[in-house]
This record gives structure tokens, C-alpha cells and sequence, in this order.
């Protein structure tokens, strides 16, 4: 039988040691802080002022002109003309930039003639800048089109990368390090506490009393659901009013924030608990963690990787924890967050049965 | 009824057979030792009573109940201190046993039960800092959370120094004066003489020489021995005219094998007929841990591991 008086008094006692050691308190919540404001600071571009910005004008009409000047327009870009003579993706790698816009001949004509036509943005997915440009530049193509005779969206953004969306590098790693911290920081310490528990026989000690391993491991779910959500809150503020990060605030978070831990907690004391030493539990608790914290887009896009590792990418977890905050963080997308969570859970409620399963306070 | 009962346990790893078929009992408000060498089965047959352990063959009983298939039960009634006592780092005594308290669903007064163990000094430490004597006397008053009739302590004070050991020792009395039955293994003989109400020698799984101090001298002891100081004239008067067992050191002690009283006057009849120096004469009881060397010795001589 369950009993949550048990559970609760396990939860304080851990929850003590946990504030009182310091180490996991750091971990969980000022480490992910500390990345944030770092590769929020590097990728920002140290607000060197305005973005340089490279624009090819193959058009000759009017549209194409009132098009730069809206670019030049915005404070935040700095338009350099390139010679219609010139290759243009040449002319950027050649001034060592990925920030560009063409706008194709023929524009003004289209534009007038309500023609579908697209102007062609060069980015990089991984630059601040590049999310800049994109976003400033589609912003201009909506101005355009609600100033158009019709209203109807003739002028579009033709992107030569995948990042074609206006949306900043911190928008991504908001929730690439809330999923971050809400693997390694439940996972290192489970791995951890469930082999050391086990060689200095506390397991076996908590055995003899009326604790069962549920109440014992449910406390941690609930220990480090409380932490994640803390972390959530302190990191999603760092990004907002230190970087500007696009974050929605929704219930659709709190999903995440419960089932990454009922995960993450299981998955750590199912290493720690079918490994033989401290040391060994570590080695394999690094082996699962450290791919999957770089290939689940903690720091990149996964979409910007190569394919076979996208592949690799939608077989790990984080995946799709990453995946459904950013879904509902930055695009407000639910139904594909739904799908996340599901898998999610499936992944969860399996390796929680498996942890319980393997998990044994007493030996034969 | 016994508070234990053990008939013919065996617990077998693998072709090593750690507890190799032993039998004993143990009742109410008796301080039961299973004293022994490291790794003489102690702690595997501690381990298979706390329920913590499946044996391999045999009977046991603990409270009436099988500890293995009615472990919740029996763990309720019982109190542990596994051996090398381990716990949390960060709870303070108060909070361990309050955590434990709850678990049990157990009003307890920490306070009071932190001086029964004589552990009021430590509170507000954590664990993680207190000496090793208050480690184990913290484990002490955990084991007693749940008041139970019978305590298991597992060399409840191996690596202590002798201070921690005489109060560790004293809350053992404690225990026992309390009406508790206590089981109690250790290596240390003054520990099982000192505390024991009933010591069973364990050797290589097997139990060698089992009840009180005093019988277990007397089954396996050789009896009495008087020592005098004396040379090789007086060894050689006593061996050419008396039919004593007489042992010489080489040096100047003399040792004499009393078998009964005659043996005592006939020794001393003799001593003073020899004509010979002598002195320091003394009669001398062998103690148990005489016993113990000359039982685990020679077994361990011949044994495997």
C-alpha cells in the first residue's frame, strides 16, 4: 500500500540533504543559469550594434527600392549594396558573412502585377544574426503585402536554409537548456545516489523499515519535478529580460515539467540500480546522457544537423522533450506537443515499471 | 517460545557454502553472541533472520514467523544495525529518527530516545560529521524507532576505539535490562564475554562450541593450570615423579594441567619436595579466549578460505 506519510517524510529528509549539500543545488539550479548567459552572450553577438546586412538588387523598378529602404529603415541593420554583376553567395563567403537578402528582377512587376514572388534570404540557422535578418526581412515582406493593391499575400520569403522563421538563437536554447538540466540533473544524481545507496547498504537499511522502493522513488519524481519547475522559471526569466527571449508562459509547459522528471528520475536509478559500483554506474550513466544532450538540440537545431543524425536524434528522449517545450514555448504549437508528451509518457511509464522492477532493497 | 529458532540453516553462494548447516535458539531477554572469525557465516546468518537474505536450506523461525515470506511482518517487530552502520549524510540525529519515526508510523520522543543512546551531545550535527561511536549509537537509537522486542546488532562495534566501545556496550546493557532480546555478533571475545548471555562459536559456517561463558570453558576448556617460576630441575623432579602434565617455556614458566583438586595438592607436594627454586605460583582459569584460539585455530589451520 502506498502511503503518502511515507513518501512525504522521505521527500523532507532528501529534500534537506538536497539543500544542505549544495552541490545538487548548484547543479540543478545556477549551472543551467550559467549557460544561458554564456551561450546567450556568445551567440548574441556582444550587441555590436547594428547587423551588417549584404543585399543584391536585381530589380529595377520601385518596389525593390522601397524594399531596401525599409530594410535600411530598421536601426538594427546596416545595408551594403552588392553589384548585380556579382555571384552573390560568392560575394558573402568572400566577406566572410552569411546575412543576405536578393531581391529577384522582376519584382516591381510582380508586386504590381499581384504575382506571386519571393525574395531570397541567406542565413545561418546557428547566428543570432541570421535570425535577425530573417526576422526583420519578414516582417518588411508582410508590410508589403498588406500594402498591396489586393491584400493578398503575393511578395513571400524564399529561405536558402532551414532557418527561415523569425526567431533568435536564445528562443531556441531557452528551451534546448530547460530540457538540458531537466535530464542531467535528475539523471546524474539518481545514478549516483542509487549506487552509492546501494554500496553503503542504505537501501538495505530503508528495506527493514515500512518504506517501500515506489514511496522511495516516487519522492525523487517529486523532488526533482519541484526543481525542474524552479529551474524552468529561473532560466525562461534569464532569457526573457536578459536576451529578449519569444517565450510563452502556458499550462502546456507544466506537462513537461512533470513527465521529464518521472523520466529522467527512473532512468538514472534503472542505471544506477542494474550497475555494480559507483564507477561503473557513472561510466554508463555518461555514455547515455552525454549523446543525448548534444544530439537532441540543446544547442543546435536538430533540423540543422545532418539527417542521419536527425534520425539518431528522434530515438532519444530529450528529443522530444526539447521538441514539445519548444512547441509550446516559442510556436504555440499544441498538437504536435500533444504528440510529444505521448511519446514521452510511454518512454516514462516503461522505464519507471523497469526501475521499480530491477530495483531490489533486499539481495538472496 | 524462543524468539529464534534455527534449525539446520545453510546458505550456499555458488559452491561456497557460507552457512553450513547450524542450529541454536535463542530466548526472551537473552543477550545471544555469534562470536567468530571475518567470515565465518556471522553476518550471512544475521542477514537470513533479518529476512534480508534467502537461505538455502533449513528452518528459521523469528518471532514465530519466517522471516523471508513474512519479512514487513518481522521488520516491524525488530531493530537492525546492519554491519559498518551507514546513513544519509545530512539529516541531524533528531531528523534521521523523526524520517524513521514517521516510516513507522511511530510516535517517539527523539530527545529522550537520543538519551538512551547517549547521543544528546551530537545533536544538530549531521551525520556525515559525527565520530564513529555516535554513527553506530545513532544507528542504535534508529533500530529502537519501532520499540521492538528483539535487536539484531552487527558488529555493533568493530573499528571503534575502546571509549566508543564501552558505551556502545553500556546501551547493549541498557537493552537487556529493558527485557529486550538482543543478538549480537562480533570478533572482539571481550565484547561476547563482557555482554553475553549465550555465545555460539562460529567457524567456517559451522557452529564449534555453543552456550554460556562458563560452559563453553568448561566443555572445551582443559580446566585449571598453575604457573610457578621455576628451572629445569623442578620440570624434571615433577615429570620423573608425579604423573602431572607438566609444560616448560624453556625459560622460567612452569605450567602444570590440573585435571582435578588431587592434581593441585599432588603439585604442590611435589613443587616443595623438589628441593628446586621456585615462586609466583598461580592457578589460572582458561579463558575463553583460549578456548576460542584453540577451536578457530586449528580449524582455520585446516580449513579452505
Amino acid at each position: 500500500m502506498f502511503s503518502f506519510s511515507r513518501m512525504f517524510a522521505d521527500l523532507k529528509v532528501f529534500g534537506k540533504g538536497f539543500v544542505r549539500s549544495r552541490v545538487g543545488l548548484f547543479f540543478t539550479l545556477i549551472f543551467p543559469i550559467i549557460l544561458i548567459l554564456l551561450f546567450g552572450a556568445i551567440f548574441q553577438g556582444g550587441n555590436s550594434g547594428p547587423v551588417t546586412i549584404y543585399v543584391q538588387n536585381q530589380d529595377s523598378g520601385p518596389a525593390g527600392q522601397a524594399f531596401i529602404a525599409a530594410l535600411n529603415g530598421t536601426s538594427a541593420l546596416r545595408v551594403t549594396a552588392v553589384p548585380v554583376d556579382q555571384n552573390f553567395t560568392q560575394y558573402l563567403s568572400s566577406h566572410s558573412s552569411s546575412d543576405g537578402v536578393v531581391i529577384p528582377a522582376g519584382f516591381t512587376n510582380a508586386y504590381v502585377a499581384d504575382k506571386a514572388v519571393n525574395v531570397t534570404v541567406y542565413g545561418n540557422p546557428a547566428s543570432t544574426t541570421s535570425a535577425i535578418v530573417s526576422g526583420i526581412t519578414s516582417e518588411i515582406v508582410n508590410a508589403f503585402n498588406l500594402h498591396g493593391a489586393t491584400g493578398v499575400h503575393q511578395v513571400g520569403v524564399a529561405s536558402r536554409t532551414a532557418a527561415s522563421k523569425s526567431f533568435q538563437y536564445i528562443d531556441f536554447l531557452v528551451p534546448g537548456l530547460i530540457g538540458f538540466s531537466a535530464l542531467t540533473s535528475p539523471m546524474f544524481a539518481l545514478v549516483n545516489i542509487t549506487s552509492a545507496y546501494k554500496r553503503d547498504k542504505i537501501f538495505k537499511q530503508l528495506s527493514l523499515t515500512p518504506l517501500t522502493k515506489t514511496e522511495w522513488l516516487v519522492s525523487k519524481i517529486l523532488w526533482y519535478t519541484m526543481m525542474t519547475t524552479v529551474s524552468f522559471v529561473l532560466m525562461s526569466a534569464t532569457g526573457i529580460f536578459l536576451f529578449g527571449a519569444h517565450i510563452t508562459y502556458s499550462w502546456g509547459i507544466a506537462m513537461f515539467l512533470v513527465v521529464g522528471p518521472l523520466l529522467f528520475v527512473s532512468l538514472g536509478m534503472l542505471v544506477g540500480t542494474v550497475s555494480t559500483s559507483p564507477e561503473s554506474a557513472a561510466v554508463v550513466g555518461n555514455l547515455i546522457t552525454f549523446p543525448m544532450m548534444f544530439l537532441s538540440g540543446t544547442f543546435f537545431p536538430v533540423s540543422s544537423m545532418p539527417a542521419y543524425l536527425q534520425n539518431i536524434a528522434h530515438v532519444l528522449p530529450l528529443f522530444y522533450m526539447i521538441d514539445g517545450l519548444s512547441n509550446v514555448m516559442i510556436y504555440g504549437n499544441y498538437g504536435p506537443a500533444l504528440v510529444d508528451v505521448g511519446v514521452l509518457l510511454v518512454i516514462s511509464l516503461v522505464t519507471f515499471a523497469l526501475a521499480v522492477r530491477f530495483f531490489r532493497w533486499r539481495e538472496d | 517460545m524462543p524468539v529464534i529458532e534455527v534449525g539446520s540453516l545453510e546458505k550456499s553462494y555458488g559452491d561456497l557454502k557460507a552457512v553450513d548447516g547450524i542450529s541454536f535458539s535463542v530466548e526472551k531477554g537473552e543477550v545471544f553472541s555469534l562470536l567468530g572469525p571475518n567470515g565465518a557465516g556471522k553476518t550471512t546468518t544475521i542477514e537470513v533472520l533479518e529476512g534480508l537474505r534467502e537461505r538455502s536450506g533449513g528452518e528459521v523461525r523469528v518471532l514465530g514467523l519466517d522471516p523471508w515470506k513474512n519479512g514487513d511482518e518481522v521488520h516491524r517487530n525488530i531493530g537492525v544495525i546492519p554491519q559498518g552502520f551507514k546513513f544519509l549524510d545530512y539529516p541531524t540525529p533528531k531528523e534521521a529518527i523523526e524520517y524513521y519515526a514517521t516510516l513507522f508510523g511511530k510516535k517517539v520522543d527523539a530527545e529522550e530516545l537520543l538519551r538512551r543512546v547517549i547521543l544528546e551531545e551530537a545533536e544538530g550535527r549531521y551525520f556525515m560529521h559525527l565520530s564513529g561511536g555516535q554513527k553506530q549509537k545513532l544507528g542504535m537509537a534508529l533500530s529502537l524507532v519501532n520499540d521492538p522486542q528483539l535487536v539484531f546488532l552487527d558488529e555493533p562495534t568493530t573499528g571503534l576505539d575502546p571509549q566508543a566501545r564501552r558505551a556502545v556496550w553500556e546501551v547493549i546493557r541498557k537493552l537487556r535490562s529493558e527485557g529486550r532480546t538482543v543478538l549480537l555478533t562480533t570478533h572482539y571475545l571481550e565484547e561476547a564475554e563482557e555482554l553475553a548471555d549465550k555465545v555460539a562459536i562460529m567457524d567456517h559456517g559451522k557452529i564449534v562450541a555453543m552456550g554460556t561463558v562458563d560452559e563453553i570453558i568448561s566443555q572445551h576448556g582443559q580446566g585449571e593450570n598453575m604457573n610457578v617460576r621455576g628451572g629445569k630441575d623442578l620440570v624434571g623432579y615433577l615429570k620423573e615423579n608425579t604423573k602431572l602434565h607438566v609444560d616448560f617455556d624453556g625459560n622460567t614458566l612452569v605450567t602444570i594441567h590440573l585435571r582435578d583438586k588431587n592434581d593441585a595438592l599432588v603439585a604442590l607436594g611435589a613443587i616443595q619436595e623438589s628441593g628446586a627454586n621456585w615462586g609466583d605460583l598461580a592457578v589460572k582459569r582458561e579463558s575463553l579466549e583460549d578456548i576460542f584460539l584453540s577451536l578457530v585455530g586449528t580449524e582455520g589451520a585446516t580449513g579452505g578460505t
